[in-house]
């Protein structure tokens, strides 16, 4: 027993070390939830208003948002389709075309549908959405914290504000210098309260978790009666193999 | 007699079905004292079977094309009615293969199951394990991702580095002078034919286990002691008692399995790589490129060994070899004795120090490289090669215990 004790404990060791590594910049939680169908609701909203501009979720079909919303067919369509042609099982492509796009903001707009898995959870795109601050040197006049010399200019400046970054310098132990974040400061306020942008970008979150995954709630649920059928399944397993082997010694 | 006995009978006098059956179920004996160890094999038949049937079922949907396979993967996991389950469940079996099989081969060198008579046993086990790494390397292309890519990539440029025909080499082997729908195609056809090749080579595995008999922890023949019917009197029929007891221990297994499958798919980033979800992009280098967990201690091994002569081919040779040494093991085990129970300080001493090393090139094969971290590396590569080139000198001089007569509990 100590033996297999001992090999559970090496074989999580490598995991723990990867979840202790991370970005330079703590991320903050988003505490979304997905069972939240009016939050997911809000979020698609933002979504096709804010985002689709440029962006595309393109393996979201609009009939999936609906289900999972909780919203009917036609308002979806009556509130998240600008398209002429609104068939519920379209994909959320953007308008945009990529190539024109490329050529406007320096590089491919990416597709968003994923990229709360790529950044692992959707800490990052809540920390990124809150991050923006002013930056001269950029062509858009902000940067991000959490993705520095980023492309995407601050859509969401009309309800966050313009908001600034304050960082002092600290020299280390080799006599390096670092800059160190501080805080931000708004000096421009927007339409929302900071409140407010914060519900605003976690349900926003949401959706886009979501839409990384969106059988996740579904895999949990289903996976509870998996694991209780299989633990009585277990016992009587066990009972099995103990009156088979009462009389071997 | 019975309608079912003629029906039994005919087929027996057709095909040996009442013979295969009791030679290798209802009367093939197998040690008594089998512990937690001896589950791994059946676990990993099943695993098998999982990955096959599983992937049988996602090829039915998935596109080998540099153009749409991310996208199939996508429309698998968001369209295809249970069809994120098959992803998850092929995806995790993966990594519970090689989880299984490393536990099963380490099994193996606890209680020296690699020693005489069960030499061939053990290589047809090893080619089982380069088949898997084989067929997992290959479909780990497949979903077309980011880390599929560039994986691929570095590890195909690892045949450019052989001397003289590496470049040609390589090129026959993508297809192509980079990764690309060349690649994918040919990549896809042999992780389609390798399982089956697969399951061939566990059929012989399996062929010659019932030739030999199975091993035990005691690591003593029980053929040594028979009764009067030519029975080992440590030996059980295989059927109904360790069929009953492979029961519980795969439905053991599958709620760890299908725990992972439901609550934790990705596994913290270890069974689908975070930035695998990003589309291959031939002209964007990820920060950090790592295979996935059961390939990094070769990974690590890999990158341990410093370029000679403008060459990388050296760490080639060596993460190579540190697979090929394995066939040679059981001629490398000098001691008188299999079981870790017997062997003495020396051995044991070897073995805990060959299983934390493996678990730490493991973890260095994830890590990026560092001055120190190289470094370690290099310490545990060479520790690795110890264990086994060492062997037949420590096991010769360890202080061994005697072997009981008959198996222990």
């Amino acid at each position: 027993m100590k033996k297999l004790i001992a090999i559970v404990l090496l074989s999580v060791l490598p995991a723990l070390g990867m979840a202790a590594g991370g970005p330079g910049v703590p991320l903050l939680a988003a505490d979304n939830d997905l069972s939240d169908q009016e939050s997911l609701q809000r979020g698609a909203k933002y979504f096709v208003n804010y985002c689709m501009g440029c962006h595309s979720a393109q393996y979201v079909r609009y009939e999936k948002v609906a289900e999972a919303a909780g919203l009917t067919e036609q308002e979806v369509k009556d509130n998240l389709m600008f398209t002429e042609n609104k068939k519920i099982g379209s994909q959320m492509i953007s308008a945009i075309n990529p190539d024109d796009a490329a050529r406007w903001f320096g590089t491919a707009v990416p597709d968003l549908t994923l990229t709360a898995r790529v950044r692992h959870s959707g800490d990052w795109i809540y920390t990124y959405l809150k991050s923006f601050y002013l930056d001269d040197s950029k062509p858009s006049g902000v940067n991000n914290l959490v993705f520095p010399d980023v492309g995407m200019p601050h859509v969401l400046v009309e309800l966050q504000g313009l908001q600034k970054a304050n960082f002092k310098v600290e020299t280390d132990a080799d006599g390096n210098e670092h800059k160190v974040f501080e805080g931000f400061e708004l000096v421009k306020a927007g339409s929302m309260t900071p409140e407010e942008y914060d519900g605003m970008t976690r349900d926003l979150t949401n959706f886009m978790v979501w839409a990384a995954e969106p059988m996740k709630l579904e895999r949990q649920r289903l996976g509870m009666w998996v694991m209780g059928f299989l633990v009585i399944l277990f016992i009587l397993a066990y009972m099995l193999k103990k009156e088979y082997w009462k009389d071997i010694h | 007699m019975s309608e079912k006995q003629t029906f039994l009978g005919w087929i027996d006098d057709r095909f040996p079905l009442t013979k295969v059956w009791n030679e290798h179920l209802a009367e093939y004996y197998a040690p008594k004292n089998f512990n937690f160890w001896y589950f791994m094999g059946s676990l990993a038949i099943l695993v098998l079977v999982n990955q096959i049937v599983t992937g049988i079922w996602l090829a039915m949907h998935y596109k080998p094309d540099a153009g749409l396979a991310f996208s199939s993967v996508e429309y698998i996991m968001r369209d295809v009615d249970w069809g994120w389950l098959l992803r998850y469940l092929h995806s995790t079996g993966a990594s519970a293969f090689f989880a299984v099989i490393y536990l099963h081969m380490f099994r193996g060198l606890m209680y020296g199951s690699y020693q005489k008579p069960r030499e061939l046993l053990w290589i047809i086990g090893v080619i089982i394990y380069l088949a898997m790494m084989a067929t997992a390397f290959m479909g780990y292309l497949l979903p077309w991702g980011q880390m599929s890519f560039w994986g691929a990539q570095v590890i195909v440029n690892l045949f450019a580095a052989v001397p003289f025909v590496g470049e040609e080499l390589s090129i026959w082997i993508r297809g192509d002078y980079v990764i690309s729908d060349a690649t994918l195609n040919r990549f896809f056809a042999f992780h389609f034919l390798l399982p089956f090749v697969l399951v061939g080579l566990v059929f012989l595995h399996i062929v010659a286990l019932h030739k030999v008999g199975s091993n035990n922890p005691d690591g003593i023949e029980i053929k040594k002691n028979k009764d009067e019917n030519g029975i080992p009197k440590d030996g059980i029929p295989f059927h109904p008692y360790y069929s009953v007891k492979d029961i519980a221990g795969v439905v053991g297994f599958l709620i760890i399995f299908l725990g992972i499958v439901f609550f934790a798919p990705d596994f913290f980033g270890l069974f689908l790589e975070a930035p695998n979800f990003e589309p291959a992009n031939p002209l964007k280098t990820p920060d950090h490129i790592a295979p996935v967990w059961y390939f990094t201690p070769f990974y690590a091994m890999l990158r341990a060994v410093p370029p000679m002569f403008g060459s990388q081919f050296p760490g080639v040779v060596v993460m190579f070899a540190a697979i090929i040494v394995m066939f040679f093991l059981p001629w490398l085990d000098k001691s008188p004795v299999k079981s870790i129970r017997y062997k003495g300080p020396i051995f044991k001493a070897a073995l805990a120090i060959f299983a934390v090393t493996f678990v730490v090139l493991a973890w260095l094969g994830m890590k990026p490289s560092s001055p120190i971290l190289t470094l370690m590396a290099q310490i545990f590569t060479a520790l690795y090669f110890a264990f086994f080139l060492l062997m037949p000198w420590y096991s010769k001089i360890d202080k061994t215990k005697p072997e009981p007569e008959r198996v222990t509990g």
